[in-house]
């Protein structure tokens, strides 16, 4: 595997007067060529420190990292001229049309849009019919398609999308991951960062990231692996009480709501479902019901959260 | 250069669209200017005048009755001495006194010469002005009424005196200081605010990620600035000229041409400011404090630095304003060559290129 | 009469020049109920949930909010609701008690009262020790915990979520979610918005806004068993897709 994105022990701080926030503690992970990395976490596990240090627009305090081969520190101005990135917030100019946007990012990446089309076309052409539109008054998903367009029009090899369907709603979001898997047919890597835990499933790897730590790095069907013990999804009519008494309960180790579930772990080896099935009786649920079901990478998330 | 062109361009839509501001940019020199212009016509009518007429001739008495029956003029004092003028001015009511000295007739008659006196208060320069104007154009009318027929023309000297501010500091000082201003806030101010406008929105980020060089990013957002100033360069001054009557006397060329240079001046004094600055908030108010005030204080055109205390002068040397001002001065209102001024622009010049160097070089290539 | 209805709307509709943001939306919502208010970016939820808290006055329709009039009694409404977003809530640069001391001003509770609020608050949220903390130094997750039961300090009748949980680790979300179940054991109405469809499944009913209609109006359940789906997810895509409209 051609590795795209190295990451070495880099190390962040944020000093202030009084404190001394950890954004990132010390992390490592690897990307390789045409591969959908996928950065998943909370706000504030620094994922934004993160892609900002691997756009070379921040510095590490420690540790070492590359992009293309080349040193995020030494080498930032090759770096620049062969990644695309698209920070946090759509980053555009909210007073300029669509196609001025198009064209000032372009012009400073150095790109040629008739020559690149090809590349954003699927994507760009949806928000072209509004191109005289100014970027303030497109929706938030319209949005997104135009910073990803702008952030490709020079054919970045690498690709950095921090946060891309924040704030997007469920359709545009679906969209947007369809447009990420065919670009990465065109052999772009593609790091993304969400604090969306069912977009992992999306991903070809994930490193699962939180308080400047990485939890657990691997395929998404690897990361639901590692989650050893059974999960019970269990159901009731009066959800609220069974989860307090649940979660109360000695013998569960955890218990969260899940839609119209609650997840369960229990403490105990063996016959968990006995367990369970006494829990409910005791407590007199109607239409009690349990059921064994596979872990999600939110179950992962937060059994690797309270280790 | 396609680069640069296509970032001047983005920036001149900013501040195209962006209509109050750039109506406030290009109708703040106006508005000064006018208003104060308003301030300069302002009519002086029945202004209260004192005489002193050591003379008591039919002449004096003559002039005097014309004097006092014109509308702008009320003759509300008559004093006895010299020593009197200085106390009559200080009760401050008085606007003007005119001094008959003795013998007016028989020196009129008998030498075709006489001397008036006209004192005025100049520390209202404008009203100062008009009077003595009003009160010249009577005696030269008595003059002349005095010289119908006659083969030897009588000649009555108008001798004028400014009390308080000789110099008739006014709309000479304001215009050069108004000048001086707008350009620094123009400049200062709008470009600092623009840079960190984009740090705000996020958009930096993209932009440093680009190949493009930090100089370029510089140049490209300070570009369109130059040319609003330029606009404001040219409206301040074809209303002094037109509206104010402060003609100029020196060379336009070397004038505009200073003025670029102190453009540039302030456009660096706003990227260093937008170095430091995170919220468009800061940028505002350091303009202000370091930038404007310093200008308004020490560019010597409300207070005169020479009138100062010697650490405050001292200080006053490192406000660019403040040579701006000078060269201002001497070029438009007294006339003088790039000879004269060169030392001034070498000082300003300098300035701007340290300015200059250290905001590009402290431009950040990354986020702070 | 059945259950109080704490907000009824009928054929609610708010026009901007020719375009119509909500078109003529119908339904009610009963005290203590927790309801979903889905749609994607741009159906006009937004809009929906301004005119029932008295910020925007409708087109036409009709609605009451907490018994209140939304045309002339927006004053009354503002006393009855509360109101928290992921985007507007807490001062970062005040503490943990000066934030709930000056909410629990703006509606009128007596000292005495902020301050036992303010105790029970902290207690709830294990938060005694920060309670002198500007809120700036603290947690994202602990920050909408905090802005959440600042928004209900006041025992409001509804309280208005705009996307309380967004960018929020898991934990934190599901206890943020224990605190709206409590909430609304308590009788407090609360009218949610959200991206992430598994809380949806949390709601009691949900509806979902395409093109400033209302689509669909059910419990969950009957929704996925409607559309044949397994989760809510897969339920808003099938009816948000439909959506004609992409502005905002």
């Amino acid at each position: 595997m051609e590795e795209r994105v190295v990451v070495e022990k880099i190390v962040k701080k944020y000093k202030t007067k009084k404190t001394e926030l950890i954004a990132l503690n010390g992390i490592s992970f690897s990307v390789g060529r045409g591969e959908i990395f996928g950065l998943i976490g909370p706000d504030g596990a620094g994922k934004t420190s993160l892609f900002r240090i691997l756009t070379t627009v921040l510095l590490a305090d420690s540790g070492k990292s590359s992009v293309n081969g080349y040193d995020t520190v030494r080498e930032y101005k090759k770096i620049r001229q062969c990644v695309g990135y698209m920070p946090g917030r759509f980053s555009l100019y909210q007073d300029l049309t669509v196609q001025e946007n198009l064209e000032f990012f372009a012009a400073i990446f150095d790109a040629d849009i008739k020559k690149n089309y090809r590349l954003i076309k699927d994507i760009y052409s949806q928000i072209e019919p509004f191109k005289d539109r100014k970027a303030g008054q497109l929706s938030g998903g319209m949005k997104q398609k135009l910073a990803l367009s702008c952030a490709l029009i020079h054919e970045p090899e690498v690709l950095f999308l921090d946060e891309p369907t924040t704030g997007v709603d469920a359709v545009s979001r679906k969209e947007f991951w369809e447009m990420l898997h065919r670009l990465k047919e065109e052999g772009i890597t593609i790091l993304v960062s969400t604090s969306y835990m069912d977009e992992a499933s999306l991903c070809d790897r994930v490193a699962l990231i939180q308080k400047g730590e990485i939890l657990s790095i691997n395929t998404p069907e690897g990361v639901r692996e590692e989650f050893r013990r059974p999960l019970w999804a269990v159901k009731a009519t009066e959800m609220f009480r069974l989860m307090n008494e649940l979660a109360g309960d000695p013998a569960v180790a955890s218990c969260y709501p899940f839609g119209q579930y609650h997840h369960v772990v229990l403490k105990t080896a063996g016959d968990d479902r006995g367990v369970l099935e006494a829990l409910m009786k005791k407590g007199r649920y109607e239409q009690a019901e349990i059921l064994s079901i596979k872990p999600n990478i939110e179950d992962c998330f937060m059994a690797l959260m309270n280790k | 250069m396609k680069q640069l062109l296509i970032f001047v361009r983005k920036e001149w839509y900013h501040i195209w669209r962006d209509r109050r501001t750039l109506f406030i940019l290009i109708g703040m020199p106006v508005v000064q200017i006018v208003l104060y212009g308003f301030a300069l016509t302002n009519e002086v009518k029945n202004s209260r005048i004192a005489v002193l007429d050591e003379s008591r001739d039919p002449a004096t008495i003559k002039l005097i009755q014309e004097i006092g029956a014109s509308r702008y003029f009320n003759v509300v004092r008559l004093i006895h001495s010299q020593k009197d003028i200085e106390a009559v001015f200080r009760e401050g009511r008085t606007r003007m006194v005119v001094v008959f000295l003795r013998g007016f007739q028989d020196d009129l008659l008998h030498t075709n010469h006489a001397q008036v006196q006209l004192i005025a208060d100049a520390s209202d320069p404008n009203t100062a002005n008009t009077l003595t104007n009003y009160a010249s154009a009577i005696i030269a009318d008595y003059q002349q009424s005095l010289n119908q027929g006659q083969t030897l023309p009588y000649q009555i000297k108008t001798q004028i005196r400014m009390l308080y501010n000789p110099e008739l500091k006014g709309a000479y000082n304001f215009v050069p200081g108004v000048m001086a201003l707008v350009l620094m806030l123009v400049c200062a101010m709008m470009t600092s605010i623009s840079i960190v406008k984009e740090k705000e929105m996020g958009t930096m980020e993209v932009i440093l990620v680009s190949p493009l060089k930090p100089f370029r990013i510089v140049i490209a957002k300070t570009i369109p600035y130059l040319f609003v100033s330029m606009v404001n360069i040219v409206s301040i001054l074809l209303l002094s000229v037109y509206a104010l009557d402060v003609p100029i006397v020196g060379n336009v060329w070397l004038l505009m041409a200073e003025s670029i240079l102190f453009t540039i001046t302030s456009l660096s004094l706003g990227l260093l400011i937008s170095n430091t600055a995170k919220t468009q908030q800061t940028a505002m108010f350091t303009s202000m404090m370091s930038l404007f005030l310093p200008t308004l204080l020490f560019s010597g055109f409300l207070f005169p630095v020479e009138n100062m205390p010697v650490p405050l002068q001292v200080i006053s040397n490192v406000v660019p304003a403040k040579w701006y001002y000078i060269i201002v001065k001497s070029v438009m209102i007294k006339g003088l060559g790039f000879a004269s001024v060169w030392k001034e622009t070498l000082i300003l010049a300098g300035m701007t290129l340290f300015l200059l160097g250290i905001s590009i070089k402290n431009f950040k290539i990354r986020l702070a | 009469m059945e259950k109080d209805k704490v907000i009824t709307a009928k054929g609610l509709t708010k026009r901007f020049g020719d375009f119509i943001a909500v078109d003529a939306i119908s339904f009610e919502v009963e005290k203590g109920e927790i309801f979903g208010f889905l749609g994607a970016n741009g159906a006009g939820k937004t809009t929906a949930m301004r005119m029932l808290c008295g910020l925007s006055l409708p087109s036409s329709g009709e609605a009451s909010v907490a018994g209140y009039d939304v045309y002339r009694q927006t004053e009354l409404i503002k006393r009855s609701i509360g109101y928290m977003s992921q985007k507007f809530s807490l001062y970062e640069d005040l503490t943990v008690r000066e934030n709930i001391r000056f909410y629990g001003g703006i509606y009128g509770l007596s000292d005495a009262r902020i301050k036992e609020k303010t105790g029970l608050l902290l207690q709830q949220l294990h938060m005694e020790e920060q309670g002198n903390s500007l809120v700036r130094s603290l947690p994202l997750g602990w920050k909408q915990k905090l802005a959440f039961s600042i928004a209900i300090v006041h025992d409001p009748a509804i309280v208005f979520l705009d996307e309380p949980t967004g960018g929020v680790d898991p934990i934190t979300r599901r206890e943020f979610w224990s605190l709206i179940y409590a909430a609304s054991d308590r009788g407090i109405t609360v009218f949610v918005t959200t991206h992430y469809m598994d809380e949806a499944e949390y709601c009691h009913r949900v509806s979902i806004m395409v093109d400033g209609r209302i689509d669909a109006l059910d419990t969950p359940e009957r929704l996925m068993k409607e559309h044949d789906a397994a989760s809510m997810d897969e339920v808003f895509l099938r009816l948000a897709r439909k959506a004609t409209r992409t502005g905002e």
